[in-house]
């Protein structure tokens, strides 16, 4: 057994060890924190895997800011989940197992027997990595390939602001989001947050420009972007903006609406809709995730900062 | 035993796991990560339906790699629109049960509120 065998053995123990605790510890606080370290060790699964755009992301999206929604969360219902519904009965309960454990069997069992023949798409998208201009096949199948998914998802994740904001009280309607945060000005928090934005903001600039050759995009710049933001509103250097102000909303929707005017404009001027003209292929989609990166940003710190909650 | 045979089991697993838990587990915030953790489950098949896709010196089927990503982050706007909507039933009724005996409280809001 190489050493690589045995690294990948002992991480996907690991992983397992943690989900059984996510799904079995009593205290919910305990769970979340579990649930959060499987996020970033499940990055290093993708690594191994060889999709380093996944891992980037997972890491990113799925460990970092999800680890921060949840965990808010926890710490704020701490006393009502402990207090929560007894759990249902014995028989529930093993039904539920067996039912379960059939299902995971059934996966396991179709992943162990999967044939050697592999359908790939990969030839098709190096083939044709030359009408986009960009090296990263990840990159072009995003924005190029199927970037219609892209631009429906990016509807997806403003209708989920949309969301979010339609849950203000009407004292707080139209107000700031979360609390306002108060940090000791000399404290460490406040230290960070004056020393890592600097450098933080141009790793999300880098790896959205490095995303057209290279592992990266405007999800993980997005995110990386995101959490510079959020973590000046954390140490109370800067306010939550009110969601009524009107470059916020223009930010949000500036995205989307570049996706849909270029989608637009191939149907017009092009073969179809999202077709972009070869020559100006990689102008195009640069322009697109410029915008997409700032709506990214954006969109993800306020899904983060949760409903309205006070109105000065 | 491959690297893609061992992340597959550990995967299905997460998959079993992650619905064991949204079915016994009482409180809706463990609902919420037993939710992500099958999901997450989910993503991992596709990341190894995908290496072993690996061709033309991609080392993994960029397509489902695409798939993953847009997939991460629609499941991270869910999990906040839910976090979202347990902490204003919180809020509003001082509980976070959705059962039929969960406590009414006299705290709640005026209508539309």
């Amino acid at each position: 057994m190489s050493i690589a065998t045995v690294f990948e053995i002992a991480l996907a123990a690991v992983v397992l060890g943690l989900a059984i605790w996510t799904i079995a510890v009593p205290e919910t606080y305990s769970a979340t924190v579990g649930f959060v370290a499987y996020g970033l060790l499940v990055a290093l699964i993708w690594v191994r895997l060889d999709a380093v755009d996944v891992a980037l992301t997972e890491a990113a999206i799925g460990g970092g800011l999800g680890g921060v929604v949840l965990l808010g969360a926890a710490a704020r219902l701490r006393d009502a989940e402990a207090t929560a519904a007894e759990r249902p009965d014995r028989s529930t309960r093993l039904i539920a197992a067996i039912l379960s454990a059939s299902i995971a069997a059934a996966l396991a069992f179709a992943i162990l027997i999967l044939p050697d023949y592999a359908p790939t798409l990969a030839p098709a998208v190096v083939a044709n990595a030359g009408a986009t201009g960009m090296a990263n096949p990840v990159t072009n199948v995003l924005m190029a390939f199927r970037g219609l998914d892209t631009m429906l998802e990016k509807v997806v994740l403003l209708l989920a602001v949309v969301g979010v904001w339609s849950l203000a009280s009407d004292r707080a309607w139209g107000g700031r989001p979360g609390p306002r945060h108060e940090a000791d000005p000399n404290g460490v928090l406040a230290f960070l947050a004056r020393l890592l934005p600097p450098a933080g903001i141009v790793v999300g600039i880098y790896m959205l420009w490095t995303g057209a050759d290279h592992p990266g995009g405007a999800f993980q710049g997005g995110a990386v972007l995101a959490s510079m933001w959020l973590l000046v509103i954390m140490a109370g250097l800067a306010d939550t903006p009110p969601v009524s102000s009107r470059w916020l909303r223009f930010i949000l929707v500036a995205g989307p609406c570049l996706f849909l005017v270029v989608g637009l404009g191939g149907l017009c001027f092009g073969a179809a809709f999202l077709a972009y003209p070869v020559a100006f292929a990689k102008p195009l989609i640069l322009g697109i995730e410029v915008a997409m990166i700032l709506t990214i940003a954006a969109t993800l710190a306020l899904l983060l900062a949760g409903a309205p909650e006070r109105n000065t | 035993m491959s690297s893609v045979s061992v992340f597959g089991l550990c995967a299905a697993a997460a998959v079993g796991l992650g619905l064991y838990g949204l079915i016994t587990n009482p409180q809706s915030l463990r609902k919420i990560l037993a939710f992500n953790l099958l999901g997450s489950g989910v993503f991992l098949l596709f990341g190894i339906v995908g290496r072993r896709g690996a061709a033309a010196g991609v080392g993994n089927d960029p397509v489902p790699q695409a798939l993953v990503i847009t997939g991460v982050v629609v499941a991270f706007s869910a999990t906040a629109m839910a976090i979202a909507l347990l902490l204003r039933l919180f809020h509003t009724s001082g509980s976070t049960t959705l059962g039929s005996r969960a406590p009414t409280s006299s705290r709640s809001d005026a209508p539309g509120g």
